[in-house]
């Protein structure tokens, strides 16, 4: 087979043009209005990929997610506005602002994570309400309704968003890094182990709580870091854009725009959702933003009706239906079909079958695969 | 032949329903025990009990010098017991291979040597041609093996069997008696529930019969299959005095 050592050339080449395309962006795009874009979408990359080390690996399907956001944001704000932290110095309480969000993600872990799917989803929405209420009445403390303003960064407006361009790389490339080690280690297997059958995986001695809660304080850190960023490059914060209940919305959508649980998946939907909305939101016709949310409606809809996989899964099938078209429907019997009767049944259809999917992977070995690309 | 595994007055009631009254059971270190009784007569739940996955409201559990009453199920694997399922379980959207790995406790250098013991016991089992497949897509039967051969893989000291020859074929059957023996001569204990009595009858050295949750009689099969109180709770002797089932 010499096809063998090809996919990794492919891969290591569209890698290193990923890299450069992206490093490259701002010094292509100057405008400010285009490197805004960069900005954000690499912001929501962050924050969806921090969601899906969580929420796709285990199938805890998190909406609160702007707890975190909107906690390093204001652990910033207030951190900086209380210690009189000015100028570029305040990107030294980043790991503060990742130890808040691991605090409240273990408090907010320990109370959510004993209960399962419906009720755990409606329980990240009500801490979720708890802490925006928090944010809007302490006033104090957060600022109240008005929120609060970051401090000077006294960076030439001209290219003002470059350097927050490239600390929102570093992070979006930092947590797909870790969301693919996760993904290869025992760890990412023991939370995939419990999306599949989480009291199963307890008798096979995986635990569970220790497990998740791992998972939901990394992916909550790391949120909280990326909201902080997010806070200096808006320069302010206020209860309802901190904690903003469209947030998590968008989160989960561009997760399974992409496609729930692989790696490439939610990188693919928060480059496609969070451009989208910024520029129906800014074009005059659609006043208001409002057609941006109807939309964002109605790819919910196709989404989770047409492919409730995702782009990146899906899109993956279709290209080896085509490549493999006119031959023997292999995939189908590899990935799908029960093989029929006793381990003992033909050996060589299922010698053949076992070949066919190391070349044309399953479904579910997409995300190991996807990780590359 | 000291009793590895040995449960005390195990009551456990469901609501109303007392499923467990008193249960008590012993498993000789080395040996195949068979666990039977008719439906609803409190087996699983028994199981559930020892494993950690139901509590109980009274008695004591037993492990190798230890009392693991209504420890947490990973404590309980940890300490050495393993168990499958009535319904096979299985992670369907993990590859057989995985599957295998989930319940192996290792450190990231011994990765190797646990890989190659897992496609060791996928081969003891006759499942190593799939290991690369969603375990989603295996047959049942195929499950069936591969829910033994991962349980195997943190090698515990005692397996809990709940029903292994439940809806198999019969070239099965006796993949899995033939598996079964094989691992006992390496020195596993098993307790296997089962209502295939030929399965039973043929494997195990001792057979506990349980009733209306409480063990009315235990001994070697010749015993059990002459045992009037064996009959009675199978066949119902007296029709006033039967419990109703499930």
């Amino acid at each position: 087979m010499n096809r063998g050592s090809r996919p990794w050339l492919v891969r290591a080449v569209l890698l290193v043009l990923l890299v450069a395309v992206t490093v490259a962006f701002p010094k292509v795009f100057t405008n400010p209005a285009v490197t805004n874009y960069g900005v954000l979408a690499l912001i929501f990359v962050t924050v969806a990929s921090a969601w899906n080390i969580f929420s796709g690996n285990s199938g805890y399907i998190s909406l609160g997610h702007a707890v975190f956001f909107g906690s390093g944001a204001y652990a910033m704000g207030i951190a900086a506005r209380d210690w009189n932290v000015q100028g570029t110095t305040v990107f030294a309480l980043l790991p503060l602002v990742a130890a808040v969000g691991a605090v409240i993600a273990v408090i907010f872990g320990l109370i959510a994570l004993r209960v399962r799917r419906h009720t755990f989803i409606v329980i990240t929405i009500a801490v979720f309400f708890i802490f925006q209420l928090a944010a809007f009445n302490l006033r104090s403390f957060t600022g109240g309704s008005a929120g609060l303003n970051s401090p000077f960064l006294n960076w030439p407006s001209s290219g003002y968003n470059t350097p927050f361009y490239y600390i929102a790389l570093a992070f979006a490339g930092a947590t797909i890094a870790i969301a693919v080690a996760v993904r290869r280690s025992r760890f990412g297997l023991q939370l995939r182990a419990i999306r599949d059958d989480e009291d199963r995986a307890r008798g096979l001695g995986v635990r569970a709580m220790r497990v998740k809660l791992t998972a939901f304080v990394l992916s909550g850190a790391i949120t909280a870091m990326i909201g902080s960023v997010w806070f200096y490059y808006i320069n302010q914060v206020e209860p309802q854009t901190g904690f903003d209940p469209l947030f998590d919305l968008l989160v989960v959508l561009m997760a399974f725009l992409g496609g729930y649980g692989t790696i490439a998946g939610p990188v693919v939907g928060a480059l496609i959702i969070e451009p989208g909305t910024l520029w129906l939101n800014t074009q005059p016709q659609f006043s208001g933003g409002y057609l941006s949310e109807i939309l964002l409606g109605t790819v919910f809809l196709v989404i989770v009706l047409f492919v409730p996989r995702g782009i990146v899964s899906t899109g993956g099938e279709w290209i080896t239906r085509l490549r493999t078209r006119g031959r023997p429907a292999v995939v189908p019997a590899a990935a799908g079909a029960v093989p029929g009767g006793s381990p003992g049944g033909p050996a060589a259809a299922s010698t053949a079958s076992t070949a066919d999917a190391t070349k044309y992977p399953p479904p579910a070995s997409r995300a190991s695969k996807g990780g590359a690309r | 032949m000291t009793a590895v595994l040995r449960t005390e007055g195990i009551k456990k009631a469901y609501g109303g329903v007392q499923a467990l009254n008193g249960a008590g059971i012993s498993v000789d270190e080395g040996t195949i025990a068979g666990l039977i009784g008719p439906n609803g007569s409190g087996k699983t739940t028994l199981f559930n009990v020892i494993t950690g996955y139901d509590r109980a409201d009274e008695g004591q559990v037993h492990f190798a010098g230890q009392v693991i009453t209504n420890a947490a199920p990973d404590k309980v694997f940890a300490a050495g017991l393993g168990r499958t399922f009535q319904l096979t379980r299985i992670f369907p959207r993990l590859t057989v291979l995985e599957n295998m790995l989930v319940a192996a406790q290792h450190k990231r250098d011994q990765r190797h040597t646990v890989r190659r013991r897992a496609m060791e016991l996928l081969e003891f089992v006759g499942i190593d041609r799939h290991a690369g497949l969603l375990a989603g897509s295996l047959s049942y039967g195929q499950r069936k093996l591969l829910e033994l051969a991962y349980v195997l893989v943190a090698d515990p000291a005692v397996i809990l069997l709940d029903e292994p020859a439940g809806g198999v074929n019969p070239t099965l059957i006796n993949l899995i008696a033939d598996r079964i023996r094989e691992l006992n001569s390496q020195g596993k204990t098993f307790l296997i529930v089962e209502h295939n009595m030929e399965f039973v009858m043929g494997l195990c050295s001792t057979i506990t019969v349980l009733e209306s949750g409480a063990a009315v009689v235990s001994g070697p099969p010749e015993m059990i299959r002459s045992d009037k109180r064996v009959l009675d709770a199978y066949l119902g002797a007296d029709l006033e005095e039967e419990e109703p089932d499930e």
